[in-house]
């Protein structure tokens, strides 16, 4: 055992990537859920956007036309999901589980003549001073664009929802669409676009893996990443600050499993293998006993498909 | 263009085109359907792609004769039953399983259809019906294990690893054995990942063995993601897994252990074909040509490079086996004596690592 192999510094860098796909889908199903549709199709937007990016990347030589090819992914699968669910009205259940096994043989197939290319780099920015500070220069200022993209989308989520009145508006009719729809408001153009964000955001995650964290394209490549977003959602009682929390600690814990693997710490594997679950599902519990808060904080209308005529 | 009819048109020629094929078919030249289920998809670049390797060469050598289907990302579990059982109805005469965790769902099946054969790989359970077949991938170990521990330059080799079982326990026993032999102050740090493939998890592993110093890295898991993190850190070696992965040549990727499955899968359907198929249990190696090691790189010294060039000859010839004693068990009991050469019986039920690794293994 030897703890001192660890550094916190090094860990908590590590956290800030592994949690970055995982942020970006989970923060677009926050937005979607907030507007009151439940996308359970995170996965498939996500490989597709994974995909999508890396084909964009790789025909182009750049990250960054990568990254917008990935959003653009993500949104078109989410168009698709979003005429069923809006302007059909199926099941959005079941519609989302559809988009899941859709988007991840869709990016199969797409990607099969990608496997086993190179993915062009994506730009570092040198900080020059900052990323020489010890301890918080790696944590903090030695990150790829997207990290940083990433959280500053996280504050801009917050500052839409609570602060402006497209967010309120959002809200409302994520809250009780009936009511929404009486005051005059477009019920359907307003999920439509909370899908699309959420599409795009589940793409830029996705890309993340296939451009960043692995890089490269193979299948399988989100490996049930969009199910863990989904599952930070609730976690996160649909707040973004807290999003940003929970992420950080499945991310936190499955670096930091890992990490005390290598360091030999006697623990027995299974019980580190299973901690970021455990300790996930145990955070639930704690929010949801007690005042029953988590229950309240789901938007009124989630899940419930929305005529105008009613 | 294609309209409604003209499908349906199509769809009725190749009915009668059916029709007509069967008279041929009671001459008993009817193709054999041969059914492969993978754990992980082709596009693995690893363990499933060299399984399909050898699908694509059964199709090759035996043309018309066979038809071949395959699922893939088949979840090891209570589905696995079902996905098999559904290759049965398809009318699948012969089929391989190709992951560890396959072994009970192809058992049941195995036993409600006594007349279709099975091939299940790296399991220990058969019956009449029921084969298995697995490659000596520790002897690959054994010649990355030498190469790893003469480039190592902190003394620290990394090995991920997938499941606790037999075959995986082999694989890091063999490899430290053998780097140990060549570098007495190697070390060996495990982290076992759970997984087959899951790219960014074994990313992360090799991410936090990097970061705790390790600069060479083995892994028992399918995808190419650790050569990945290891070419972005530099100055990490690494092994192919499984397939060659040669995108990775010739650094990080300074060798590889290919699983060639070829011959094996091509023997076993010729002899269904002939009739002479029976359940038995092979296993193959270096000598058989089953396992084979990639392209040792130049990043690899040359006199490296003839040490393990001679021991794959050696292993080759059966004069060496890389379980040879004295070998201890970690808690310094006596494992084999001098001299003593492992049998399958004890390779098979391997569940303990030998003497010098830290660590336990998960139970």
């Amino acid at each position: 055992m030897d703890l001192s192999a660890i550094s916190p510094a090094l860990l908590f860098a590590s956290l800030m990537v592994a949690s970055t796909p995982i942020l970006l889908a989970a923060l677009g199903e926050l937005v979607a859920e907030r507007a009151g549709v439940l996308n359970l199709g995170v996965e498939g937007m996500m490989i597709t956007g994974a995909v999508a990016g890396f084909a964009a990347a790789h025909a182009s030589g750049s990250a960054a036309l990568g990254f917008l090819g990935a959003a653009a992914g993500g949104a078109a699968l989410s168009a698709l999901f979003a005429v069923l669910v809006l302007w059909l009205r199926a099941n959005q259940v079941a519609t989302g589980l559809a988009l899941t096994l859709f988007g991840l043989g869709f990016a199969a197939l797409v990607g099969q003549g990608y496997v086993g290319l190179r993915a062009p780099p994506v730009p570092r920015p040198e900080i020059p001073l900052l990323r020489d500070i010890p301890v918080l220069g790696p944590v903090l200022f030695r990150h790829d664009l997207v990290v940083y993209l990433a959280l500053g989308l996280v504050a801009g989520v917050w500052w839409f929802l609570h602060r402006t009145g497209a967010g309120l508006r959002l809200r409302a009719v994520g809250e009780n669409h009936d009511a929404a729809h009486a005051l005059g408001h477009d019920v359907r153009r307003i999920r439509l676009l909370a899908v699309l964000f959420g599409g795009a955001c589940a793409g830029l995650g996705g890309a993340y893996l296939s451009l960043v964290r692995v890089p490269q394209w193979t299948e399988g490549l989100t490996a049930g990443a969009g199910w863990i977003a989904l599952a930070i959602v609730v976690f996160a009682s649909w707040r973004p600050w807290r999003l940003l929390l929970g992420a950080w600690l499945f991310g936190g814990l499955t670096v930091l499993q890992l990490n005390l693997q290598a360091a030999r710490v006697p623990v027995p594997v299974e019980l580190l293998s299973t901690a970021p679950y455990l300790v996930t599902i145990l955070v639930l519990v704690v929010i949801s006993s007690g005042r029953g808060r988590a229950a309240l904080a789901a938007p009124g209308s989630l899940g419930q498909p929305f005529h105008a005529s009613r | 263009m294609l309209t409604r009819r003209r499908l349906l048109a199509t769809g009725a020629t190749t009915a009668t085109l059916a029709a007509a094929g069967l008279p041929v078919r009671a001459q008993g030249t009817e193709p054999l359907t041969v059914g492969f289920i993978y754990v992980g998809p082709i596009g693995d670049g690893g363990w499933t792609y060299q399984h399909d390797q050898g699908r694509l060469a059964v199709e090759e050598h035996f043309g018309d004769r066979v038809r071949t289907v395959y699922q893939e990302s088949v979840p090891e579990g209570a589905d696995a039953e079902r996905a098999i059982t559904q290759m049965v109805l398809g009318g699948a005469g012969l089929i391989f399983t190709t992951s560890f965790g396959f072994m009970d769902a192809t058992v049941n099946v195995a036993q409600q259809f006594p007349d279709v054969k099975f091939e299940h790989a790296t399991g220990y359970k058969r019956l009449d019906n029921l084969a298995t077949y697995d490659a000596r991938f520790y002897e690959g170990r054994a010649v990355i294990g030498t190469i790893a521990g003469r480039m190592t330059r902190s003394n620290k080799i990394g090995y991920i690893a997938s499941y606790p079982i037999p075959e995986v326990i082999q694989g890091i026993n063999s490899a430290f054995l053998h780097a140990r032999k060549v570098n007495p102050d190697v070390e060996m740090v495990v982290i076992w990942v759970y997984t087959w493939f899951d790219p960014a998890k074994e990313a992360d592993a090799a991410q936090a063995m990097i970061e705790q110093g390790v600069d060479v890295i083995m892994q028992h898991t399918d995808s190419t993601a650790p050569q990945a993190a290891a070419q972005a850190a530099g100055n990490v070696f690494t092994f192919g897994q499984a397939s060659d992965m040669a995108a990775f040549k010739p650094v990080p990727r300074i060798a590889s252990i290919i699983d060639n499955w070829a011959p094996y899968y091509i023997e076993r359907v010729g002899a269904v074909l002939d009739g002479t198929w029976e359940s038995h249990a092979h296993w193959g190696g270096i000598p058989e040509g089953e396992v084979e090691i990639g392209e040792i790189t130049e990043a690899v010294p040359d006199e490296v490079r003839a040490e393990a060039e001679a021991m794959i000859e050696a292993i080759r010839n059966r004069e060496y086996h890389p379980f040879t004693g004295p070998i201890n068990k970690q808690d310094g009991t006596p494992w084999l004596a001098e001299g003593e050469v492992a049998t399958d019986e004890q390779l098979i039920s391997m569940n303990f690592y030998v003497e010098g690794m830290t660590g336990q293994i998960p139970s």
